[in-house]
């Protein structure tokens, strides 16, 4: 055991600002100043550190970056969903444990080893897979984002939302999907290519299911095992599920267990009642499948306060079902001008890319937009025109630019511009 | 060497190519499945009326199987609250204000069996027996008077069943559907 130290007069200030800062008297900065500037030896230099975990967790310091905003059906837990928080994150990763969740029926607690998938329908021979079996398969690694075609919905109302980045636009997230390609056992049962589509099924308490077009499921359809590395959370479908690169998430079934390969659509509740895009004259759009060109200012956001004039950097994340982010543009006036932010590589199609700019802020008001495009020409709309075409009774699918003003106080907040 | 005979070169290199990217080997582990396991999990019901099962039920039956299963979470005759409001809503689609309802919005009758019999009553899904989802299913058509009280709901009535939003709906996959 290490002596206690003699009380300094040092040791004294120090313990005090820590009480003050702990009461709330004075802020985090000139305590954590007073501690950690040299010629101070930090305290966590002077003994060993702690040992060895099993599974890591993040620092305690870290405990506010939680999923936020979760909102569930009335009388239910688990029916409804749960953002990741992107205005505190950075990158393209998104870490497993925040990854947005959008669930039906809560989350089921399936044992891997009594999980089945079967294929069946207009095959050759109908075929049910093991979790073992399907780790026994080719795999394919893919870098992709997963949006719930709900994400940002709250911008179709009249009045802008008072909520963070994370709260409005987190139904995203985007991770490192491994697995087997769908194609794979569809050759293996011997699928009718000109049947045309497959109802996908899960193995949870809404047996969740939506009718997958062949061509997607011939195309870049994964059995997804294994989310940035390790097994798919428990949320995300442990331990199987689809994943359609680019299409809204909900036809990306968790917990799958069923594959039936059908001649049409089997209209499923999650593909006529909801999912379905209701425009301004009373007409539904359905089949929407491709998440549109999107992207949304991370740095800074609502919830966090400019320090004041001088260099900033902007940052944010941009996305397109259709294709590769091929630019984004940044307004720091409100859209009068624009200038191309930088692309952090890898710039992969169908994922997340960060974008980048330097911001000079003179400390007067200001509204920053991002304007995304991709490489099949797609441009994200601006907030008028956007509700102008569609309405504001979609629910799904929207993609219009964000705007956040920033007074100048330094405080963020959402603004329709 | 022609350019013709280029060309077909190019062709045939892009054949084998693509020929060595498609075909992957794999371990053949699936189990054949046989008629009965099939038919224990298959439950999903297209609009053409495949899969449906046997039994039948009207809306006179289902208004006492809605009263104890689904009425707490659906209030009273589908009027919703707390959960989903389920009959109404017709001529509100086009509004500020739309009503989205089985009667107002769903296309197809055969989603309501599909559903109910999948994932309802929420907190005991697939506890209902096929005459049971027949009957509620006919309750609730009737409450936004699609079918009469009596009209017996089975197998081959159901697909028959038209929707009233059902020719609002624009399908627009593939792309060039639209």
């Amino acid at each position: 055991m290490r002596p206690v130290a003699r009380q300094s007069r040092r040791g004294f200030l120090k313990r005090a600002a820590a009480l003050l800062a702990a009461t709330g008297l004075v802020g985090r900065g000139p305590a954590a100043a007073v501690a950690a500037d040299p010629p101070e030896l930090p305290s966590w230099m002077k003994a060993p550190g702690a040992g060895f975990s099993p599974y890591g967790a993040p620092s305690k310091h870290e405990g506010k970056v939680t999923r936020t905003f979760a909102r569930s059906q009335a009388g239910t837990t688990g029916s409804g969903a749960i953002r990741a928080p992107l205005e505190a994150l950075e990158g393209t990763i998104t870490p497993s444990g925040l990854h947005f969740e959008r669930s039906h029926s809560g989350v089921p607690d399936i044992d891997p080893e009594q999980h089945r998938l079967l294929v069946h329908g207009m095959v050759k021979r109908p075929l049910t897979f093991s979790i073992a079996d399907l780790l026994r398969y080719p795999m394919v690694s893919r870098v992709h984002f997963l949006e719930c075609s709900g994400n940002s919905q709250l911008l179709y109302q009249a009045t802008p939302p008072n909520l963070t980045a994370g709260a409005t636009h987190g139904l995203v997230s985007c991770s490192d999907w491994t697995g087997v390609p769908l194609r794979l056992l569809l050759e293996e049962v011997g699928a009718d290519r000109s049947a045309g589509w497959i109802l996908a099924e899960g193995a949870d308490a809404a047996a969740m299911s939506r009718s997958i077009p062949m061509a997607k499921a011939l195309d870049d359809a994964l059995l997804a095992l294994f989310q940035n590395g390790e097994r798919l959370r428990p949320e995300n479908g442990y331990p199987l599920r689809l994943f359609l690169p680019g299409w809204e998430g909900n036809m990306s079934v968790k917990w799958l267990r069923r594959l039936k390969v059908v001649p049409a659509p089997i209209m499923t509740k999650d593909e006529t009642s909801r999912y379905t895009d209701l425009q301004r004259d009373g007409t539904s759009l359905m089949f929407t499948y491709p998440m549109e060109v999107k992207s949304v200012i991370t740095q800074p956001s609502q919830g966090i306060t400019v320090q004041g004039a001088g260099l900033h950097q902007i940052s944010g994340l941009a996305w397109s079902g259709n294709g590769t982010i091929k630019k984004v543009e940044v307004s720091t006036d409100g859209g009068t001008t624009w200038r191309d932010a930088t692309l952090t590589m890898p710039v992969l199609a169908r994922a997340l890319t960060r974008f980048r700019l330097p911001w000079r802020w003179d400390g007067a008001a200001a509204v920053l937009k991002s304007r995304a495009i991709d490489d099949a020409g797609n441009v994200q709309p601006e907030r008028a025109k956007f509700i102008a075409e569609h309405g504001s009774n979609a629910v799904f699918h929207y993609n219009a630019i964000a705007a956040w003003s920033v007074a100048p106080n330094g405080e963020v907040k959402h603004v329709y511009a | 060497m022609s350019t013709r005979d280029l060309a077909g070169v190019v062709v045939l290199i892009a054949a084998v190519g693509c020929a060595r990217t498609t075909k992957v080997e794999t371990p053949n582990l699936g189990k054949l499945a046989t008629a009965a396991q099939i038919a224990g999990w298959d439950i999903s019901v297209g609009p053409d009326g495949v899969g449906l099962p046997p039994g039948s039920g009207t809306a006179a039956k289902g208004a006492a199987v809605y009263e104890q299963k689904c009425q707490a979470c659906h209030g009273a005759k589908g009027a919703g609250q707390p959960n989903d409001r389920l009959v109404g809503g017709h001529g509100t689609l086009a509004s500020a204000e739309p009503v989205r309802t089985i009667g107002s919005y769903w296309p197809y009758a055969t989603t309501v069996f599909d559903y109910v019999r999948r994932a309802m009553p929420y907190t005991q899904p697939q506890s209902l027996s096929n005459d049971e989802v027949y009957a509620v299913t006919a309750y609730l058509l009737n409450l936004n008077g699609i079918v009469g009280e009596n009209d017996e709901i089975n197998a081959r009535t159901l697909p028959n069943v038209r929707m009233p939003n059902q020719a609002n709906f624009i399908i627009v996959y593939p792309p060039s559907a639209r």
